[in-house]
């Protein structure tokens, strides 16, 4: 009796918020039931190959550079101790904190043909054009390039827990069992690891899959300029809308095809009591080597991006460093708190539910609304702008025929509907860390915990939420530093006089302003620190304690 | 855990954001802006200054501003909606999104092929796309026509941006409206044929790129360059760029518009219309044509002395409406000659 009524609340408790945030992707896919022969037959005729073959190799070029990044370093700092690993270990989070369109600007400023570094080389060799080959920035290898610099950090992160709680018995095993060090990595290490890694490939690969602001700026035609393409210019929205749902559907084989990847496995966390297998010791030279190849990507993804900026900043900060600004650092940093509270919150309720009830009714809704990744923020945008707009209109109407009076938009233009758009654009990343954090629990630590009396919200808050800390504060940071970076959602969605760092920076990078954007970039790159360096103390204090 | 703190910061954070966004004037008037905050709010204040008339911003791409006063429908607080391109003022205008108004300020400033012929939308600066060139390099007698450089003589000489770009977009539509459509794509696809290189980047990026040498002309509009001459950053990169004022002897160069509309549903109509005369007044005008460089609408006005170096030229009178038309043609066309 009991049982069944839990059991519904929970339902409702889940569908509710579910279908509200699957509104916006399904209004998406509802697109493809009015078919557009004349615009496809033109877009097949014309751009719709280079939008396959080009958003495909950036998303794949960017899985890889991630996988190989993210893996490498997370293995080196787990598992060798070297001259500067405590620094090196939260450094390599800090490209996370820099946009892929603010990278890509400012490699552009620095390796363009007439940007310093080849004008110095022709200056120094007496070269002029088409003397010489120069790697073309501005081209697909480089947007991969960029954004595999500042998304490695979801592989990074995630595989370096997953290593760091693999524990000691595990390498004594393997190490009786006569497998080197190498063989170890390959053949019991890596494969345990596979979901973390490939939760945080997913991500990034998403990520790639929905990027704008770089392909856009490099003139690389891929699905996403695609979309704004046949949307604004040849003002077809529901073709656009078809094109989002074709470049969704590749993240959906995407996530199908990592759920078949490790059908029936399950990883269960062995228990808090292992011991971390004590990092190996090397010589000093080959310290060095280590340092200097945990330190690249740190270089090459914040430090040198992050340098560039405050130079063009410093030229200029007389001009634009005032109280307008202050302010747009505060709502920026308010609004993102706020999405990320909120996104983990629904990501806590949809997987605890999912959990505890193996419920379709209940699963599909929430998959859909995580889709909501790989969506475009214009998109998505406008997917909550229409149900939040005909809510409004409904309630004015209702509220003027039975009261007489008018309410006018009660949601449409407020802080509602960006953060809507938020949940729906970023619960992907809360859901699949806080779900990774839970796959680790074993199942029987429920069962006991509920056959000692708990309720299942006794179970969420005195068992899973001490030992999801880690997990709930990774997803907390990584909403919070995605929402400080979004753009195009935040840009049509935002109330009256309301501006954000990413916005500003936006307007004056796209009119061709780079240093004067360079202050709000560097702004939304500290301000990103913050949660980026909360994290790595808590972890290094969390791992310390399990040491 | 810290985590009472951070919700109590939060709390604060969002009562904040309630109490900036609830905020009431007596009298106001709400402006929908493509135009960038920066070429638009010291404008705004003084107007606010001078009238008491409270102005509510927010900026975006038009396009998505649009679909945004469309989906808010009659309950929109949009009262004025501002573009910098006349093929979006023309979108509006076709959604509905725009209303008719009649102001005779308005209609004896504004020249009539820059302003809507029905009082729907009204052209506030004006820009040019002349031909840029490396003097030195090319030989002025050698240009001519803008469609001239679709010729052969021109293979990897030419620079210019994405044709995602509402620029490009409207270029073609206007030769799409003096030469037809055929003639129009074997322009596109002739100047795709001498392109230095694949497009990328915006409009200065070209100015750059041919001043560094990796072409010969690049085509961008008359405020980036002149933008460019007063940065000295950039002083020494402009400098070896001269403008050739293509098409004299036929149609004249490509002209376009930034221009607004007042919105079907506008809460304020009055403050709006007041807002819009405002804009073409000669101390607003002389603002655009000193900050941005741009050309105003009204000939009572000094030009940018940058502006005045670049000397005088024939504009395109093509009624400006119809560019707004074209648009999903011009797409068409840039998609089947491959300018990506």
């Amino acid at each position: 009796m009991l049982k069944v009524k839990l059991f519904d609340r929970w339902r409702w408790a889940v569908l509710v918020p579910a279908l509200l945030l699957a509104l916006p992707v399904a209004i998406v896919f509802a697109s493809l039931f009015s078919p557009q022969l004349d615009v496809w037959q033109h877009l097949r005729q014309t751009v719709l190959a280079d939008y396959i073959v080009n958003s495909l190799v950036l998303a794949g070029g960017t899985g890889l550079g991630a996988l190989l990044i993210g893996t490498s370093t997370a293995w080196l700092i787990s598992q060798y101790q070297f001259f500067g690993r405590r620094y090196l270990e939260w450094l390599l989070l800090l490209p996370l904190a820099v946009p892929a369109y603010i990278i890509a600007y400012t490699y552009t400023g620095m390796l363009d043909f007439a940007g310093p570094l080849q004008s110095w080389l022709r200056e120094v060799f007496g070269w002029s054009f088409g003397d010489y080959w120069f790697p073309e920035i501005r081209s697909l290898a480089g947007a991969v390039l960029m954004l595999s610099l500042v998304l490695y950090p979801y592989v990074y992160m995630l595989a370096r827990n997953a290593f760091s709680e693999q524990s000691a018995s595990l390498l004594e095993a393997s190490r009786t069992l006569g497998l080197s060090p190498r063989r170890h990595f390959w053949k019991v290490a890596l494969p345990l690891a596979r979901p973390a890694i490939l939760t945080g490939m997913a991500l990034a690969m998403m990520e790639a899959f929905a990027d704008y602001g770089t392909v856009q700026y490099f003139g690389v035609p891929t699905f996403t300029t695609g979309i704004f393409r046949t949307w604004f210019g040849m003002g077809n929205a529901v073709a656009a809308a078809q094109l989002a749902a074709l470049l969704t559907s590749f993240v959906l084989f995407l996530l199908l095809l990592e759920k078949w990847s490790r059908r029936k496995v399950r990883y269960y966390h062995q228990g808090q009591k292992h011991s971390a297998p004590a990092r190996r010791r090397v010589s000093p030279a080959r310290q060095l080597l280590l340092f200097v190849l945990c330190l690249l990507p740190v270089i090459l993804g914040f430090l040198l991006p992050a340098w560039q900026l405050s130079s063009w900043a410093f030229a200029n900060w007389q001009r634009t460093l005032n109280a307008a600004f202050w302010q747009l650092v505060w709502n920026s940093f308010s609004l993102a708190a706020i999405a990320a509270l909120l996104s983990v919150l629904l990501a806590l309720i949809f997987a605890y539910a999912r959990r505890l009830k193996q419920d379709p009714v209940v699963r599909l809704p929430v998959q859909l609304a995580a889709l909501g990744y790989a969506v475009p923020g214009t998109v998505i945008a406008i997917g909550v702008m229409l149900p939040l707009a005909w809510f409004d209109q409904r309630i004015d109407l209702l509220a003027e025929q039975w009261f007489g009076i008018r309410t006018g938009l009660l949601l449409s233009g407020t802080i509602v509907a960006l953060l809507l758009a938020y949940s729906v654009r970023f619960l992907a990343v809360s859901l699949h860390g806080i779900e990774a954090g839970l796959e680790r629990i074993k199942p029987n630590m429920d069962n006991a915990a509920r056959s000692l009396g708990f309720s299942p919200w006794q179970v969420l808050r005195r068992v899973h939420i001490p030992l999801l800390r880690g997990s709930v504060l990774t997803a907390l940071l990584l909403v919070f530093v995605d929402v400080l970076k979004e753009l195009p959602a935040t840009l049509i969605l935002r109330p009256f006089n309301f501006n954000t760092l990413a916005v500003r920076a936006h307007e004056l990078a796209s009119d061709e302003r780079l240093a004067d954007a360079a202050l709000p970039a560097l702004a939304i790159v500290l301000v990103g620190l913050l949660p980026v360096i909360i994290l790595a103390r808590s972890t290094e204090r969390r791992m310390r304690g399990v040491e | 855990m810290k985590l009472s703190k951070l919700m109590l910061l939060v709390a604060g954070s969002l009562a904040s954001c309630l109490i900036h966004t609830s905020a009431a004037f007596a009298a106001e008037v709400n402006v929908y802006s493509a135009r960038q905050e920066e070429l638009i709010k010291p404008l705004l204040d003084t107007f606010t200054a001078e009238t008491g008339i409270k102005v509510n911003l927010i900026t975006g791409n038009a396009d998505e501003l649009i679909t945004r006063i469309n989906s808010e429908g009659r309950n929109s607080p949009a009262d004025i909606l501002i573009t910098t391109d006349v093929g979006r003022l023309a979108r509006a205008k076709q959604q509905g999104v725009l209303q008719a108004i009649e102001s005779e300020t308005l209609s004896t400033i504004i020249p009539a092929n820059l302003r809507d012929p029905a009082g729907v939308w009204y052209g506030l600066t004006v820009r040019a796309r002349p031909i840029m060139y490396i003097e030195g390099k090319v030989d002025p007698a050698q240009l001519s026509t803008m469609e001239d450089l679709a010729d052969p003589k021109w293979k990897g000489k030419i620079c210019v941006r994405s044709s995602n770009n509402i620029y490009n977009q409207s270029h073609l539509a206007s030769l799409i409206a003096h030469d037809g459509a055929v003639e129009a794509e074997a322009w596109a696809k002739g100047l795709v044929a001498n392109f230095a290189r694949p497009p990328r980047g915006g409009d200065r990026d070209q100015i750059k790129a041919a001043a560094a040498g990796v072409c010969d002309i690049a085509l961008a509009n008359t405020y980036y360059l002149a933008g460019m001459l007063a940065d000295p950053a950039d002083q020494a990169d402009a400098a070896k760029v001269k403008i050739f004022w293509p098409n004299q002897q036929g149609n004249g160069v490509h002209i376009n518009v930034a221009g607004a509309g007042v919105a079907t549903f506008a809460p304020n109509k009055a403050n709006a219309v007041k807002l819009l005369e405002y804009m073409v007044q000669p101390n607003a005008q002389r603002w655009y044509a000193e900050v941005n460089h741009e050309y105003p609408i009204r000939t009572d006005v000094a030009i940018s002395t940058i502006l005045e170096g670049f000397g005088t030229f024939k504009a395109d009178n093509l009624e400006l409406e119809q560019l707004g038309e074209l648009n999903a043609e011009a797409i068409r066309i840039l998609d089947r000659a491959g300018w990506r």
